[in-house]
């Protein structure tokens, strides 16, 4: 047994070694707004007026949206505008051969972008956090736009009028040149409730999954309780 | 047994006994429970690392019962839909949104993929740290070995079927390996994926594959397993055969009957395995990105490859020792030897029984030298694992190469220092209290 | 065991409750995998009422559209035709509509909420094959002399009269199913569904 300890010892220094790793992208921290309904929805609503216009949300029901809250005539009078059918999933208007010969490159489905985009450097949130509040002016790209996180990124910055234009600077720091309608603290509140849906979009079944959670290993407990006394009612007789 | 039972009873059953006798007189039920249950003596000493076989075995069953549900609704079909999503990709997410309570059955699949690795490779070092693929068990064991092959064939079959851009790529990378092989190796692989790129045609066989012929002869293997395991009879921390010892009836004196001993503290184990699992399956299915790897939330692409492809987390400690081979030897190339070096390095468990000469079993009485090889190799074995996660780098690869050479150290050199090595004498009957 | 044979309260106690906790485990295990087996959203958005707009659909005149994967039938009948249905009384299984093949407010002479307009799931009570239409009283059509209009279903000769009830003596043995539906507008119908807004 003391060889184990040993062992252990040693495996608790192995990810000490430290091997040149590429240079951490710095994300800012999201804010968690997973039971905020007002800001999920105010999400929804940003999604579908900026977003759902190239992007399309193929995995997603509109009536699931149901769940954050809205009626079934709040949304088809807000929120639906390529369909009728409640339970139609959030499908882009254009079609995915058009949107490559225009954009180059089919605009992506976002249904799961908030799990996709995750890494070592942190959340999806985080990244799309970040990334959607680091567009700046770049003439040298066809859009006239680049980002700090997305390098060379295809998408123009669309909420740029909430915005403004922000500008890079010799530093590496982005300072707002022209302000937007918003302040950079509403628009980042904005950007948060964004975030906050397309990471509830990822896995609209997330809360029911904990709380679940929570029940299973409550319901494990009390029988391993029960199991354990089994065990040394039967081991009394092993001597 | 059965004959003596049959003249008893009439052949229509009518006339008496029970319904269990009426079976006994021609399916050997009792016979078979006693066998393997109630009347087979396994070691009372068994620790904690006894539990994994059983919880190996419930692994299984998960992953069967889950897989047949999931099948029912998946579709493995390369090709895009409406939407410009793979149909495959996209009936993966309308498991996990559509289908009642699919989100359920999919991540208790995809967790139970790693807890499958996890238990099998505790129940593997337990079979490392108590000599139990030792003579009279060598069989076991190399069924053992067998059946971990399988298991690696099913799951990497099985990481194709989300045709997310890990799926995809990984498969691109291993089914490249056979184009290591001389001469063969372009058409081999052009003949594995059917296709000269990983496509529909290689999804639909990797999935008849992972649902059919690879579950199939992993049956057949745990069937061999258990039945050469009850033939022998099980090993112990000890090492000592408690079968040496026995009491006027001719039941080892150390031995208990598995059931209900066994089958009670076992039961304890499910159910705090239970507990772990559902730990992972409610709260961090994608396992920080190593169970479900976040790169495979994106459809698979044949025209962008990720920047950072790395395999899942089980295979790769053999991953690493593909990429420590950079010489070229014999006029092959690295990549020949790679390719040979990470089979070399799952297959050389299989000769493990022939290489050990030490006269005690378990590690208890082993001598200095063993313990420093077998912690060498495991904490090898986690570097490697850990290496195989990250992009190369040249420490990397230097860390590597060294580890991969204790790493084949500790087998190939196994036939000395096993010998050589002190030991303490076994005790007679197993230590208990 | 404990060496008497028999089994001490305190140990059958423990095997009783792990059990009892153990199974309800697993009972509860079974729902989830038993639901995956229901119809999914897909379907359940597939299945969703369909919107029919009828202001087009002449007197005389018949639309078929699908709903749940079944051919459901609009057909504007004239007087002509409806006169036909009183004099069919004697002839059809089950005049009166007593079998519950249609929702409460179809139980009617002419098996619908409007006279005129006939709403039916156009599938056969019998093996499930969908009739075909014959409008046409007399022989025209292939049928016999006394013909009035109504359904053949191919596969096994049933007919169905202008209301889809069931001629007497016809493999099928009820009349056709009158799908729930409810009228959004003058001319346009709501199928599969009647409670909201009616």
């Amino acid at each position: 047994m003391r060889s184990l300890k040993t062992l252990f010892a040693a495996l608790l220094l192995a990810p000490t070694l430290a091997f040149a790793a590429g240079a951490a992208l710095h994300l800012d921290k999201a804010p968690d707004v997973s039971g905020d309904k007002a800001a999920l929805q105010n999400g929804a609503k940003l999604f579908v007026n900026y977003c759902l216009n190239c992007h399309g949300a193929s995995a997603l029901r509109y009536n699931k949206l149901l769940d954050l809250g809205l009626t079934e005539q709040q949304i088809k009078d807000n929120l639906m505008f390529t369909t009728d059918k409640i339970g139609e999933q959030m499908k882009v208007a254009i079609r995915p051969e058009d949107a490559k010969k225009w954009f180059g490159a089919a605009p992506p489905d976002l249904s799961l972008i908030a799990r996709a985009r995750a890494s070592a450097d942190g959340s999806g949130a985080d990244w799309l956090y970040t990334y959607l509040r680091s567009f700046y002016r770049d003439d040298k790209r066809p859009t006239g736009w680049n980002n700090v996180v997305f390098a060379n990124v295809g998408m123009p910055h669309i909420l740029y009028e909430l915005q403004g234009e922000q500008v890079l600077g010799p530093d590496h720091k982005l300072t707002l040149a022209v302000p937007g309608q918003l302040s950079p603290a509403e628009y980042d509140t904005q950007i948060r409730d964004l975030v906050g849906f397309l990471v509830w979009m990822g896995e609209p079944t997330s809360g029911l999954r904990k709380q679940l959670g929570v029940a299973v290993l409550l319901f494990l407990g009390v029988l391993f309780v029960l199991a354990y006394l089994l065990k040394k009612e039967y081991w009394k007789d092993i001597h | 047994m059965a004959n003596t039972n049959f003249e008893k009873y009439k052949s229509d059953g009518s006339l008496p006994g029970n319904l269990l006798e009426w079976v006994d007189a021609r399916f050997p039920a009792t016979a078979m429970w006693k066998g393997h249950l109630s009347e087979y003596y396994a070691p009372k000493n068994f620790n904690f690392w006894y539990f994994f076989g059983s919880l190996a075995l419930l692994v299984l069953v998960i992953q069967i019962v889950t897989g047949i549900f999931l099948v029912m609704h998946y579709k493995p079909d390369a090709s895009l839909n409406a939407a410009g999503i793979p149909v495959a990709f996209a009936s993966v997410e309308y498991i996990m949104r559509d289908v009642p309570w699919g989100w359920l059955v999919r991540y208790m699949h995809s967790t139970g993929a790693s807890a499958f690795f996890i238990v099998v490779y505790l129940h593997m070092f337990r079979g490392l740290l108590y000599g139990s693929y030792r003579q009279p068990r060598e069989l076991i064991w190399v069924f053992g070995v067998l059946i971990f092959l399988c298991l690696m064939a099913e799951a990497f079959f099985g990481y194709l079927l989300p045709w997310g851009q890990m799926s995809f790529w990984g498969a691109q990378v291993i089914v490249n390996l056979f184009g290591a092989i001389p001469l063969i190796g372009e058409p081999l692989s052009i003949w594995v994926r059917g296709d000269f790129v990983i496509g529909d045609a290689t999804l639909n066989r990797f999935f008849s594959f992972h649902v059919i012929a690879i579950p199939l002869v992993l049956i057949g293997l745990i069937a061999a397993h258990i039945l050469a395991l009850h033939e022998v009879g099980s090993n112990n921390p000890d090492g000592v055969e408690i079968k040496k010892k026995k009491d006027e009836n001719g039941i080892p004196l150390d031995g208990i009957p598995f059931h209900p001993y066994y089958t009670v503290k076992d039961i304890v184990g499910v159910v705090v395995f239970l507990m772990v699992f559902s730990l992972v399956v409610f709260f961090a299915p994608e396992g920080g990105g190593y169970f479900l790897e976040y790169n495979n939330f994106f459809p698979a692409d044949p025209l962008k490859t990720p920047p950072h492809i790395a395999p899942v987390w089980y295979f790769t400690p053999y991953y690493s020792v593909l990429r420590a081979m950079v010489w070229n030897f014999f006029g092959l190339d690295a990549k020949f030897w790679g390719v040979v070096g990470m089979g070399a390095s799952v297959v050389v468990f299989a000769f493990l029984p022939w290489l050990d000469r030490s006269p005690v079993k378990s590690i208890r009485y082993r001598g200095p030298i063993f313990k420093s090889f077998l912690t060498a190799f495991v904490i090898c074995f986690f570097i490697l694992g850990y290496l195989g996660t990250q992009a190369p780098s040249y420490w990397g690869e230097k860390v590597s190469q060294v580890c991969t050479v204790i790493y084949f150290a500790f087998f190939l050199l196994m036939p000395w220092y096993s010998k050589i090595d002190k030991y303490k004498p076994e005790p007679e009957r197993v230590t208990w209290n | 065991m404990s060496k008497e044979g028999k089994m001490d309260c305190g140990r059958r106690r423990l095997i009783v409750a792990t059990a009892a906790v153990g199974g309800a485990g697993a009972l509860a295990v079974l729902v989830p995998f038993v639901s995956t087996m229901l119809p999914s959203e897909r379907a359940k958005a597939a299945g969703a009422p369909v919107e029919v707009d009828i202001s087009k659909l002449e007197p005389g005149q018949m639309v078929t559209v699908e709903w749940r994967g079944k051919p459901v039938w609009i057909i504007n009948r004239t007087q002509a035709m409806l006169d036909t249905l009183p004099q069919l009384d004697g002839e059809v299984a089950d005049p009166q509509s007593d079998r519950k093949q249609q929702p409460e407010y179809c139980k009617n002479e002419h098996r619908s909420i409007k006279p005129e307009i006939l709403v039916t799931v156009g599938i056969c009570t019998h093996l499930g094959c969908s009739p075909t239409s014959k409008f046409k009283p007399g022989v025209d059509e292939g049928m016999t002399p006394d013909w009035k209009g109504g359904f053949l279903c191919p596969c096994h000769g049933s007919t169905f009269d202008l209301a889809g009830r069931v001629f007497k003596a016809k493999p099928a043995p009820t009349n056709l199913e009158i799908p729930p539906h409810m009228y959004l507008s003058d001319t346009r119908i709501l199928i599969g569904e009647d409670k909201k807004g009616a």
